[in-house]
């Protein structure tokens, strides 16, 4: 019974992607430097980093477009073989492309045979996917004819078709209206409950803090955090309270071995704890001096935060994508 | 493979079905029938009727001077140049009575070319006429048939070893093998420059980056290559078709006796008309002569050379347009040294059709980067002696190890160049592309 309950939750827990020691580097710098990091099955995976962190070439060795200069690929437990495993892979690349002169349900075919779908297959799971998103009167219209949104929809469509176990998306919310974006949110959600695992590379933090369960934050090609969006908060917290008061408080009387007072208003207050006091003995503290508290919140970073004080002093905006030499 | 064959399908379906591909089938060989047709038609019927009076101080014009079709000569009397108009000539030709040669044409419009020309003709004829009568007493039909015996003589070239002799006909060979040559050059440059241009869409649309998440670039750039010339295969096939078809359908309109016409007037006209002259002898040989070609290897040949000069091309023309970005003159400059060796070649060609056996000749037809062209010039002359087995062999041997390995090349040069974007690279970078591992 016991051990049933162990195998099981080994199988569950066997990641789906997992990155042993990955290098890449060009002949000007270090484009992956040394990563290593695992995804499990089902979860929606947040790759981050800021433009020309090494995210791009990350990506490319994951679907097989790169060799690494060492390290490996696993894909489901086995080494990455790109020529069969490819067809679980879905990626869509932040420079999007498609035949700009071809009907897009021609275009939608012809992407999903070179994943191996037979034909029939393919025109089935399109107009599936079409009427899902209100795409049915485009069949025959041309890419050139469509607008950015559209065509990032299209392009959308065209990554998840085949129903693969992993799907990459680069950057896949820029260029579209709020109403869209929160379409294919809705539709990445849907991939991961129905057991897809998605990667989601981008330099936009909000997106990650609502959409990832777990992050990983890439600089200058090295892995600089990993873990839960939750976790990477709480290690990453500079104990900083909000409190509200009934009543006018006057902060120059207040005791400065507990805390320091960061921000005042009225009868309200940002303080940063010493470390060494939890937050009970500050309560108290407040309660002793006759004080009504009405709110005492603990106020956690953003990733925003942690990222920009992560990337901070690093030449990481100097960095621009150098070319292959 | 099965992979490669849908990229294959998609390469070839979305040029063919295009509108430009299907006009440009359809209408090159009808532009080039109609073209032939219209200067046979000219050069028979549109021939502006001059009548030219002419004033003759000398006294020995009359009689000497020829009418031609387009020129008819009439010495009336009174005529000046205020009232030749009035008369009904278009012009009035004078003769001085000395030997200065000056002599005058006058005319309310200016005389084209081809008909000034002719009255100088029958100008000089008519003096050489004159002067062999005055000093040898010849008159101009003695003349006439002497330079028509003389003019008979054609050398006939019997080659090949004793036992079994073959009557050449170096002329046909020479047009067989400089049309092939140069239909080969052509195509290089059509079809090699079409995969480019494939290549570099792919890369500004960026659905390069799609594509080798799904398919090896290799396969990407093979069926792209194999796509496209089954393309430009299939317009040869048509254009030769529509063509027999064509020239079927317009002898069997024109009767022989316009054909003849067509040849004898513009055997009469030189300058512009010299090409019609050319394309209808020409017309009258082909039927002749070409039973002594031997077209079932000239044509096993020039398919062969086609195909394999252009998988040697199209590999290196899609290595340069994956390496340029949206700067069409990058890929002028880059270009270059892919498109020298095929202008070497074409040269080498017009020498080769003149003397195919000429050591230069057959050192070209074997170097993979000329031989398309200059082996297609040489063949016509004759496989087994003018050029022996084991040069063509040979030829097509090297042909085809050099087809392997600038695929081979290109491929190194084309999966990273691909997903390259920003500044050009030069030639020292790519060849670095091609030669690191992996």
């Amino acid at each position: 019974m016991n051990s049933t309950f162990e195998i099981q939750s080994i199988l569950a827990m066997h990641p789906i992607l997992e990155l042993r020691n990955l290098k890449k580097h060009y002949a000007t710098q270090k484009a992956v430097d040394d990563v290593s990091f695992s995804i499990t099955p089902g979860s929606i995976f947040g790759l981050l980093g800021p433009n020309g962190a090494g995210k791009t070439t990350l990506l490319r060795m994951i679907t097989g477009i790169f060799y690494p200069d060492s390290g490996e690929v696993l894909f489901n437990g086995k080494k990455f073989d790109a020529l069969k495993d490819v067809q679980q892979i879905g990626y869509m690349p932040e420079e999007r492309g498609l035949y700009k002169k071809m009907r897009i349900g021609e275009q939608a075919v012809y992407l999903a045979q070179l994943k191996g779908l037979s034909k029939s297959e393919a025109i089935e799971k399109i107009k599936y996917w079409f009427t899902r998103l209100e795409m049915q009167s485009w069949w025959n219209k041309k890419v050139e004819d469509l607008s950015k949104g559209m065509s990032q929809k299209l392009q959308f469509v065209t990554t998840v078709l085949h129903e693969p176990k992993l799907i990459i998306l680069d950057e896949p919310f820029s260029g579209l209206d709020p109403l869209n974006a929160n379409l294919i949110k809705d539709e990445i959600y849907r991939l991961a409950k129905d057991g897809s695992t998605i990667i989601f590379s981008t330099h936009r933090m909000e997106q990650v803090e609502e959409i990832c369960d777990h992050i990983v934050l890439i600089n200058l090609g090295k892995k600089i955090l990993d873990g839960t969006v939750n976790d990477i908060k709480q290690s990453h917290k500079q104990n900083l309270f909000s409190i509200k008061f009934e009543n006018e408080v006057l902060p120059e009387h207040l005791a400065t071995y507990l805390f320091e007072v960061k921000n005042a208003g009225k009868n309200e207050l940002t303080i940063q704890k010493h470390a060494e006091y939890n937050n009970n003995e500050i309560l108290q503290y407040f309660l002793s001096k006759g004080l009504q508290v009405n709110a005492f919140n603990e106020i956690l970073p953003s990733l925003n935060e942690i990222f920009i004080r992560q990337v901070e002093g690093t030449n990481a905006t100097a960095r621009a994508f150098q070319p292959v030499s | 493979m099965n992979k490669t064959w849908l990229i294959i399908k998609r390469e070839y379906l979305s040029r063919v079905k295009k509108k430009t591909f299907i006009l440009s089938t359809i209408l090159t060989p009808l532009l080039f029938v109609v073209l032939i047709a219209g200067i046979t038609y000219i050069s028979v019927e549109e021939v502006d009727q001059e009548k030219i009076a002419v004033i003759d101080k000398a006294g020995f014009f009359q009689g000497n001077l020829e009418n031609t079709k387009a020129l008819t000569f009439e010495f009336p009397s009174g005529i000046d140049t205020a009232n030749y108009d009035d008369k009904g000539y278009s012009a009035v030709l004078f003769i001085p009575n000395d030997s200065s040669a000056n002599y005058q044409l006058y005319s309310k419009k200016q005389f084209g070319l081809i008909a000034a020309s002719q009255i100088e003709d029958q100008i000089n004829k008519a003096v050489e006429n004159n002067l062999l009568k005055d000093r040898f007493n010849i008159d101009s039909k003695t003349i006439d048939s002497i330079r028509n015996q003389a003019g008979e003589a054609e050398v006939q070239n019997f080659y090949g070893d004793r036992t079994e002799v073959k009557e050449g006909n170096s002329k046909l060979a020479y047009a067989i093998g400089y049309g092939a040559g140069f239909l080969i050059y052509i195509t290089l440059f059509i079809y090699g420059t079409m995969v480019m241009r494939g290549v570099m869409e792919e890369k500004t649309n960026r659905i390069a980056e799609v594509m080798v998440s799904s398919v090896k670039p290799f396969q990407l750039m093979l069926g792209k290559i194999i796509g496209i010339g089954a393309v430009g295969l299939t317009q040869f096939i048509m254009w030769i078709i529509l063509i027999i078809g064509i020239s079927t359908a317009a002898s069997a309109l024109l009767s022989p006796e316009t054909i003849q016409q067509a040849s004898d007037a513009s055997q009469q006209m030189n300058g512009q008309a010299g090409m019609a002259s050319r394309a209808t002898s020409g017309f009258e040989d082909f039927s002749e002569t070409m039973g002594q070609a031997n077209w079932f290897v000239i044509v096993g040949c020039f398919l062969f050379y086609f195909v394999f000069g252009y998988l040697f091309y199209a590999a290196l023309f899609a290595a340069v347009g994956s390496a340029v970005n949206e700067d069409p003159q990058d890929a002028q400059s880059l270009m270059l040294p892919i498109i020298m060796p095929i202008i070497i070649a074409i040269m080498l060609m017009m020498k080769a059709v003149t003397s195919p056996a000429s050591s230069m000749a057959t050192w070209a037809s074997i170097i993979p980067f000329f031989s398309p062209i200059v082996m297609m010039a040489r063949i016509p002359f004759g496989v087994g002696d003018t050029v022996p087995y084991w040069q063509l062999l040979l030829s097509m041997a090297s042909l085809v190890a050099g087809f392997l390995f600038t695929t081979w090349l290109s491929a190194k040069i084309y999966r990273t160049g691909i997903l390259m974007y920003g500044k050009k690279p030069s030639w020292k970078e790519m060849w670095k592309w091609a030669v690191r591992k992996a």
